[in-house]
């Protein structure tokens, strides 16, 4: 079954069904305004041609009251409009903003920031989409039936020349518009993004420029794209200013030929000028078009994006399975993951054995598959070869070394997603400090924990001093703007702590803290989690005395592992 | 933030003086706009006139379609100077701000305003569009058709023309009046709807950590209720921002009907032509025209305003050149040696009064915590920072005079992340060198322990890197540094921590690869590991600002 909710347009306006009456009404509103527009200046026309005929002053009267109507009305409707439409609007983005976070809570993560704020104004071309290019198109369609309408009235012959003239003007004209427009962006599209590439290689790679002597290749490859963008944004403009001109000059062309039919078939005199007059108005309405059409034409990426983020079933994910209370046992047998195809994969037959209360540290250069296996722990990927699971803790060999028969686990991602960070969790690569106060920030962890627990937790993060003089209602800013980079990190620490987890996850947890202070602050956390699990990632050697087992991950891959004492035989 | 409120911006004429012929042109075409407009509606009117005594008026008819017909294609001219204005004063302080850049040196473009600048000269100045395209014709309209339109009422009705001489500058009037009054509410809100609005991008750049606490789903309502209360702060202002809107639009239609009434009723008593009449009555609504959608367009344009008063501001920071002299610099790396050299940031001071000299061969380790000047000495070197007092003298010739250019032909520099440049591995380690043959590359490469990276690329030294291409993790890129410097071949080398941030393997391959290359040559090295230290035949300790030589045992 394929109907209008399947294409990209209906996929975002189902959102406006609930609100229908609401759409319609401001339809009518715009409608209204334009038809108030039009028919100021009929009115105007006829006041004057019966005016010259000297008729009673009485015959003018209605005309008169309709003349001083109708101009106050105009701008009174396109008041009330404008209101209506745009809190439409902003309920129907409403819901699409929580569709779309709902249906994000369902996908791996791993997005860039640009990425995530082209998200958000993406979004906003919804409100577009209605605002600047479906109501006035329906304004202007409905005027315009109503003109040809009243038109058929005076005579069947003017109507059909009307209709021809605001056919080619209304509807031609604004196709061949946003046709433009939509090559325009195809081609403006890749130089605007070449010359970006050019502007960061320019700025950002600056030192090496000038200490290498190059900039004045790249200075002149940037000035190249630059020359080109500007050629083909004259060239466009020059294209798009044509229609805009065809389209003035038709609607003239239409009131002549109005005029001179309406002559030929004898209609009475005033009617002349009036339809005259009425036709120029309803061409220049057709000239809104134009920009409705163009607007059109520009956010269809952004409407198609926004589509296919809610392309998401409703309800994808059934509920997981309980998770268990007490402690839990890891393992990864053989884990693989591979991110794409055409790569390398990011983890490669990996083990990993977590009974409850192993410490392990798992060190390795960036890009080795660190943070790839924290991921596998907290379910957010699936293994694509071998298998992530949680054993049952009674049937658990307390051992480190002994091995479960393999397949007693449960796949971890089987569990209810929503608990079982409840757990394994802790600070993971992505941490991110909300635009909101500390207390807020830190009871994401753990929503009924006391100030007490708070601020214990902020004690064994290092950040007990700050806390204390800055108290907890304090806000942190953009993702932690206001902080330090120290603070940043050790406010994130604090809420993996508060989380308290049956088996803590800490990626990287001391980066931004200087060595002495890191060293510090991981043996706080580490004291605090006595006999309970924690995997640490790190790129720092220092400080695993601690753990039971160090894995040296490279290239996704474990390429050494060793138990205590490993780092310093190692010369660390 | 007040300077950006103002219609035009008068240093765009200083910066660049292409766009005055353009202003010129706007201008001419706006007056023939003007004309044609008061053309075509004296025609119209005549020939409206004429069809109510049921007779059609060939002549009248023909001159209005002419009439209209040019005047579309003026304005559309008037479109195509501005949008050739976009486009030329885009490409031009694009060349203007990269320039400045290249004028200043890197030292310049320190923390965020690198970031702002390519923000800026990207999508930051396309928002210029709006502002050539939509609003400054209408300003050049706005004043010409006006003028044109007045002049013609005068002669067909005194009385008309009046009320539209008292009403015409209310829209500017009540557009600024209402405007403050937005102004003032609006930025009452302002901070709160920012908050609000940012919420959603927030919650979406924090939905990884939500995840790890299971509070995603919690969260929903949450937006849906943020976004709620954002639709409620936004309608409150909206709802006074209109206002605006209205008392334009009001301005616009009342005055046709101010007009309109007396004039029939003149008509009633024969005291005017049904021509005269019309064109008072087609005329009254093109004075309005062009000023409102000024107003209109007004709001969008500011985007674009703010861009080019940021793009001025930033020009007028970099005012003045730092890179150096003309003379050529001495061959073969000589002694350089720094004499009393300060140099003072705006808050810090980095070195304090320093001497140090470097001979031919020497290779100076530096050592000492962050922040202790290290980076700055490498910096004053390359020249991308000048003394604030002192001199660096190179075999006796101060820095600051040598053509630096020049000089730097005579340094290989190893920075702490080398920049990945959107272009092939290959042409990325002959950035000093671009027509270095294949072979040397293959060879620095190598030299450098970059053989296996290469090899595991998909197409090994062809690989494009950079923004869209392939990244390097920061021991590649370290190794892609040392592979410029060995292809460079440069008698001073300036290394700064080149085994900052490796895992033990990258380590190893980088300070056997880094050992091999200071060989031979004269080295200044910001070292931690003792494995560097090795190298060095002195060892100078940089702290709080001052050199201290470390007597090796």
């Amino acid at each position: 079954m394929k109907g209008w909710r399947d294409g990209v347009m209906g996929r975002v306006l189902v959102f406006a069904y609930p609100l229908r009456w609401r759409f319609v009404g401001a339809g009518l509103l715009a409608a209204g305004t334009e038809a108030a527009g039009l028919g100021l200046m009929a009115a105007a026309t006829w006041l004057l041609a019966t005016a010259a005929g000297q008729p009673p002053l009485i015959a003018l009267s209605v005309a008169i009251v309709l003349v001083r109507a109708l101009a106050i009305g105009r701008g009174v409707l396109r008041y009330v409009e404008r209101l209506a439409s745009h809190d439409a609007v902003l309920r129907m983005v409403t819901e699409v903003r929580a569709r779309i976070f709902a249906a994000l809570v369902d996908r791996p993560p791993a997005r860039r920031a640009d990425a995530l704020s082209r998200m958000v104004s993406d979004v906003d071309a919804v409100q577009d989409l209605v605002i600047r290019v479906l109501l006035p198109m329906a304004a202007a369609g409905l005027v315009a039936v109503a003109a040809v309408g009243t038109a058929l009235f005076a005579d069947p012959a003017v109507a059909g020349v009307l209709l021809a003239g605001l056919l080619i003007t209304g509807v031609a004209l604004p196709l061949l518009a946003a046709r433009l427009a939509r090559h325009g962006s195809a081609r403006l599209a890749p130089l605007r993004a070449a010359y970006a590439v050019d502007t960061v290689d320019l700025v950002h790679g600056a030192a090496d420029l000038a200490a290498f002597g190059a900039r004045p290749a790249y200075e002149a490859r940037g000035r190249a794209h630059a020359d080109e963008l500007a050629r083909v944004e004259r060239a466009l403009a020059r294209r798009s200013f044509a229609v805009d001109a065809a389209a003035t000059a038709l609607g003239g062309v239409t009131a002549m030929a109005v005029l001179a039919t309406a002559l030929s078939r004898g209609l009475p005199g005033v009617w002349l000028a009036v339809l005259a007059v009425a036709t120029i108005a309803a061409g220049e309405l057709a000239l809104s078009l134009l920009a409705a059409a163009r607007k059109g034409a520009e956010i269809q990426g952004s409407l198609h994006r926004v589509a296919e983020l809610l392309d998401v079933p409703e309800t994808a994910v059934a509920d997981g399975l309980p998770v268990p209370d007490g402690s839990v046992h890891l393992r990864l047998r053989g884990a693989g993951v591979r991110y794409r195809t055409d790569a390398a994969p990011a983890l490669h037959d990996v083990d990993l054995d977590l009974p409850p209360g192993r410490r392990i540290a798992v060190v390795g250069p960036s890009g080795a598959g660190k943070s790839t296996l924290l991921a596998l722990l907290t379910g957010a990927i699936s293994p694509d070869s071998g298998s992530a699971t949680s054993l049952p803790v009674a049937t658990a060999p307390s051992r480190v070394g002994v091995t479960a028969p393999p397949g007693a686990g449960t796949p971890i991602t089987a569990f209810d997603r929503e608990r079982w960070p409840a757990a394994v969790t802790g600070l993971l690569a992505d941490a991110h400090l909300f635009h909101a106060s500390v207390r807020d920030n830190l009871l994401l962890a753990r929503p009924g924990a006391t100030d007490e627990d708070l601020l214990a937790a902020c004690r064994t993060a290092g950040l007990g001093d700050w806390v204390d003089a800055h108290g907890l209602d304090v806000r942190v800013g953009e993702d932690g703007a206001e902080l330090s980079g120290g603070q940043r990190q050790r406010l994130a620490l604090a809420r993996a702590v508060l989380a308290d987890p049956q088996v803590l996850l800490l990626d990287e947890p001391t980066e931004g803290l200087d060595p002495a202070q890191a060293d510090a602050v991981l043996a706080d956390v580490l004291a605090h989690r006595a006999g309970r699990s924690v995997v640490l990632v790190t790129h720092r050697l220092t400080g695993l005395d601690a753990f039971d087992e160090v894995v040296v991950l490279d290239g996704g891959r474990v390429k050494e592992r060793g138990t205590q004492g490993w780092v310093r035989a190692h010369g660390g | 933030m007040d300077s950006v409120a103002r219609p035009f911006d008068p240093r765009l004429l200083r910066q660049v003086p292409s766009t005055r012929r353009d202003v010129v042109l706007l201008g001419v075409l706006g007056s023939a706009v003007a004309i044609a407009v008061v053309t075509a509606a004296s025609a119209l009117a005549r020939a409206l006139a004429a069809a109510v005594e049921l007779r059609l008026d060939p002549p009248a008819i023909t001159v209005f379609l002419l009439a209209l017909t040019a005047r579309a294609a003026l304005t559309s001219g008037l479109g195509v100077v501005a949008a050739r204005m976009a486009a030329t004063v885009k490409a031009s302080l694009r060349a203007d701000l990269l320039g400045a850049v290249g004028r200043r040196g890197p030292g310049w473009l320190a923390g965020q305003r690198a970031g702002e600048l390519a923000t800026l000269t990207g999508r930051g100045l396309d928002a210029l569009d709006g502002y050539f395209t939509g609003y400054l014709p209408q300003l050049v309209l706005g004043v010409t058709v006006p003028v044109g339109v007045l002049a013609t009422l005068i002669f067909a009705d005194l009385a008309s023309a009046v009320i539209v001489l008292v009403t015409l500058p209310l829209i500017p009037i009540f557009g600024i009046l209402v405007g403050w009054q937005t102004r003032v509410a609006t930025e009452r809100q302002w901070r709160r709807l920012r908050l609000l609005g940012g919420h959603f991008l927030d919650m979406l750049s924090g939905l990884p950590t939500l995840k790890a606490f299971g509070r995603a789903r919690a969260q929903v309502a949450a937006v849906r209720e943020m976004a709620d209360r954002h639709r409620e702060a936004t309608m409150r202002t909206l709802r006074i921002a209109f206002l605006s809107a209205l008392v334009l639009e009001l301005v616009g239609t009342i005055s046709v009907a101010l007009v309109a009434v007396p004039v029939g009723l003149r008509l009633l008593g024969g005291g005017m032509t049904l021509a005269a009449a019309f064109t008072v009555l087609l005329l009254t609504p093109e004075a309005y025209a062009p000023l409102r959608a000024a107003g209109t367009k007004f709001h969008a344009s500011m985007e674009g305003l703010t861009a080019l008063d940021q793009a001025f501001t930033l020009l007028a920071a970099a005012d003045g050149t730092i890179s150096g002299g003309t003379r050529t610099a001495p061959r073969g790396g000589g002694v350089i040696e720094l004499r009393g050299v300060t140099v003072a940031y705006e808050r810090t001071t980095a070195l304090h009064g320093v001497d140090l000299t470097v001979r031919p061969g020497d290779r100076i380790a530096l050592v000492g915590p962050s922040g202790g000047g290290k980076s700055t000495l490498l910096n004053l070197l390359l020249g991308f920072t000048a003394p604030t007092a002192g001199r660096v003298l190179v075999d006796g010739a101060d820095l600051a005079e040598l053509d630096l250019d020049d000089w730097r032909r005579q340094l290989g520099w190893v920075p702490q992340r080398a920049h990945l440049f959107a272009d092939t591995l290959a042409a990325n380690i002959a950035l000093g060198t671009p027509d270095a043959s294949r072979e040397r590359i293959t060879q620095a490469a190598r030299a450098a322990a970059l053989g296996p990276v290469v090899d595991a690329l998909p197409q090994g030294l062809d690989t494009v890197l950079g923004e869209r291409g392939h990244g390097l993790s920061s021991g590649e890129r370290q190794r892609l540094a040392l592979a410029r410097a060995f292809l460079r071949d440069a008698p001073l080398l300036l290394l700064d921590e080149p085994t900052a941030r490796l895992d033990a393997a990258s380590e190893q391959a980088v300070v056997s690869s880094t050992l091999s290359l200071v060989e031979g040559r004269t080295a200044l090295l910001v070292a931690h590991r003792p494995a560097l230290l090795t190298a060095a035949t002195r060892t100078v300790r940089v702290d709080h600002g001052t050199l201290h030589e470390l007597v090796t045992a």
